[in-house]
């Protein structure tokens, strides 16, 4: 017999009786009243800044600032997809200061935005960016992670990515320290 | 090396005592922003019955779920290896990094691993694996163990770590700012990320209908590992199941603000295909799970999603530390997991407890931490794993307080015997005079006054 069948028949002679999965009621989930300002306010907690008002001006400041400094930037919200930025690798990305690309959702209990594999045309870059920019339509944020669920498809693409905040850690005596691995920052901007 | 009992190993952590209360602190901490951040939530007590019962039936249906986890995984691309013990395990690993004539390795926090003593078995055929968690990558620098499955690194102090990164990475000596540590450690491993060939990392779900699985760091080490290399291990545990991905929004909801208060990690990576050109593995391990199933008191310690929160609130782990555990999963949940893995090695574990109950109040997922270590001592003495003067101890308590008239008498002639030569209990002898007074002895017991006094 395989180990596969091994397992898989231990399995089915020690499991317990079956038991029903539960009703969820979701509607008895958290809603908030201004889901602008808890989304803005999560995402503060968790180490981002938030840009709500005059955002497109904000923004385009902040990628000119960017651009004038002459660091090695991607601009997801310009352009189109490419394959050669698809198969970019480490080594090439490794210097990547900062990265603007567009979030499908944001959750306003927790500040964490949806981007799925389409949205960041390679999966190294929100976490292998210096600088992570992330531009929202403020009509898609949903109150919690089960309306989320609802609206996004969390499995069709071959990745996709829950982010709250810029890398952290408090491996060091529970120090809280931004920028651990992933982006030493978070820019969020609702438009 | 004969290993030390959890009692004997807890009294030489408590020898530093600011170390020790700096430690019961720390934890209390992070058990307080536990309870901040699940206040902001009016469903917590509807979402952890949901989650427990969303376990409690992947359990009752569990090898339904993981064969229909494999067939989808296997549609999507996913090479599945089944491994019935850490042994298996380790092999499957090793044979797919000789395979590939691998060696650079990086891997994220995988507690499985850590059960398995993967990094000792690669070791010892001449592998080195890189553990990217920096919690996991100082303890690794020292030679160390994890303490804590949670916050690896939480028996070290920042003096600890400069030295060790000192040492290894050369960096400032006496600099014992974290921001600067870690700093480093970052600009450390960013190359050997870029370099790897391989990335191991746990699972913190399984998804059965669609052969996704879900990754949480808040650091972005599996992540930069897993997109780096060209090939993905992912280990997993078989009780890592879930039906349906909208049961993550259960979890993901339950997970973050047990562990550490954050309303949700950093990165929350949902993985369903490899990228084009890269190889994704799937290991699905039992060692020893099926077999828990098997045993009705003990089965649902499988529905724990290794928050850790047990273990911040646990007023022993608090106070004795998780190397005192001498296993990879220490604290209140993991003295219910490893005595089914080695009864007789770990049958001090569930009685490094006050059975205060305050780990299964806080579990996310509601295991009955507590009960099942009161469980595990009676089967434990059942099957003659403890030391003959407890045994003799409790017997003759047993006798004592089964026998009105007995336990009557005793009481006299301990209360006689303390008021009048206090000595003899007063002393090294006695462990209830350690650290402690021992109590004035009342003239007489309650149940005389009340006769007197009715």
């Amino acid at each position: 017999m395989s180990t596969r069948e091994t397992i898989l028949k231990a399995v089915a002679m020690n499991k317990p009786e079956l038991t029903e999965l539960p009703d969820m009621d979701l509607s008895l989930s958290i809603q908030y009243p201004n889901l602008i300002n808890q989304f803005v306010s999560m995402v503060e907690s968790s180490g981002g800044k938030a840009f709500c008002q005059n955002s497109s001006e904000e923004l385009l400041k902040d990628i000119t600032g960017v651009k004038s400094e002459g660091k090695f930037m991607i601009n997801l919200l310009e352009n189109l997809p490419s394959t050669e930025l698809e198969n970019q690798n480490a080594s090439e990305l490794e210097s990547l200061d900062t990265l603007y690309l567009r979030a499908r959702l944001g959750v306003a209990e927790n500040g964490a935005m949806w981007i799925s594999e389409k949205q960041m045309s390679n999966r190294l870059l929100p976490f292998i960016c210096q600088h992570l920019v992330i531009v929202i339509n403020p009509e898609d944020l949903v109150n919690n992670m089960h309306e989320a669920y609802q609206q996004i498809d969390a499995v069709s693409e071959g990745f996709g990515v829950f982010i709250a905040g810029p890398s952290k850690t408090a491996d060091i005596e529970q120090n809280l320290v931004i920028g651990a691995h992933g982006a030493r920052s978070l820019r969020v901007y609702l438009l | 090396m004969r290993v030390k009992q959890h009692a004997e190993a807890a009294q030489e952590f408590i020898l530093d005592e600011a170390r020790t209360d700096w430690h019961d602190e720390t934890l209390w901490f992070v058990r307080n922003k536990r309870d901040k951040a699940v206040n902001t939530i009016p469903e917590w007590e509807i979402l952890r019955d949901w989650a427990s019962r969303i376990k409690n039936h992947t359990l009752s249906n569990l090898d339904h779920y993981l064969t229909s986890f494999e067939e989808k995984a296997l549609k999507n691309g996913i090479i599945i290896h089944w491994a019935a013990d850490a042994e298996d395990h380790n092999r499957i690993i090793h044979k797919i990094i000789t395979d590939n004539k691998i060696d650079k390795i990086v891997k994220s926090k995988s507690m499985l691993t850590e059960e398995c003593h993967l990094n000792e078995y690669l070791q010892n055929r001449g592998i080195q694996i890189l553990d990217t968690d920096l919690g996991e990558y100082i303890v690794q620098l020292r030679q160390e163990t994890p303490s804590h499955i949670v916050l690896p690194a939480i028996h070290l102090k920042r003096q600890d770590v400069s030295e060790t990164f000192h040492e290894h990475l050369h960096t400032e000596k006496g600099n014992y700012d974290p921001q600067y540590l870690a700093g480093c450690a970052r600009q450390h491993l960013r190359e050997r990320f870029v370099e790897s060939e391989l990335a191991i990392t746990g699972v913190n779900f399984a998804i059965a209908e669609s052969g996704s699985f879900v990754v949480c760091t808040n650091e972005g080490n599996a992540d930069m590992g897993v997109h780096s290399a060209g090939i993905h291990i992912a280990c997993m545990g078989i009780e890592k199941l879930i039906p349906k991905t909208e049961h993550l929004g259960v979890f993901l909801r339950l997970l973050a603000r047990s562990a550490t208060g954050q309303p949700i990690t950093t990165y929350s990576s949902h993985f369903n295909r490899a990228r084009p050109g890269q190889q994704m593995h799937v290991v699905i391990v039992d060692n020893g799970r099926s077999r828990q199933l098997g045993r009705p008191d003990f089965r649902n310690s499988l529905k724990c999603i290794r928050c850790a929160a047990c273990f911040n609130t646990c007023p022993v782990y608090r106070r004795s530390g998780g190397h005192s555990y001498h296993s990879a999963v220490a604290g209140p949940i993991g003295s219910i997991l490893n005595p089914n893995l080695d009864m007789q090695a770990n049958s001090d574990l569930p009685f490094a407890s006050t059975l205060c109950g305050s780990c299964s109040n806080v579990c996310p997922v509601k295991i009955d931490i507590h009960e099942q270590l009161w469980k595990w001592r009676q089967v434990i003495v059942a099957n003659g794993y403890v030391n003959k003067g407890k045994k003799a101890g409790m017997q003759g308590m047993a006798w004592v307080l089964s026998n009105p008239q007995v336990y009557r008498f005793s009481g006299k002639i301990g209360r006689w015997v303390m008021r009048t030569f206090p000595f003899i209990v007063n002393n090294r002898l006695n462990v209830w005079f350690k650290q402690r007074e021992m109590p004035r002895a009342p003239e007489k017991s309650f149940r005389d006054w009340f006769k007197e006094n009715k």
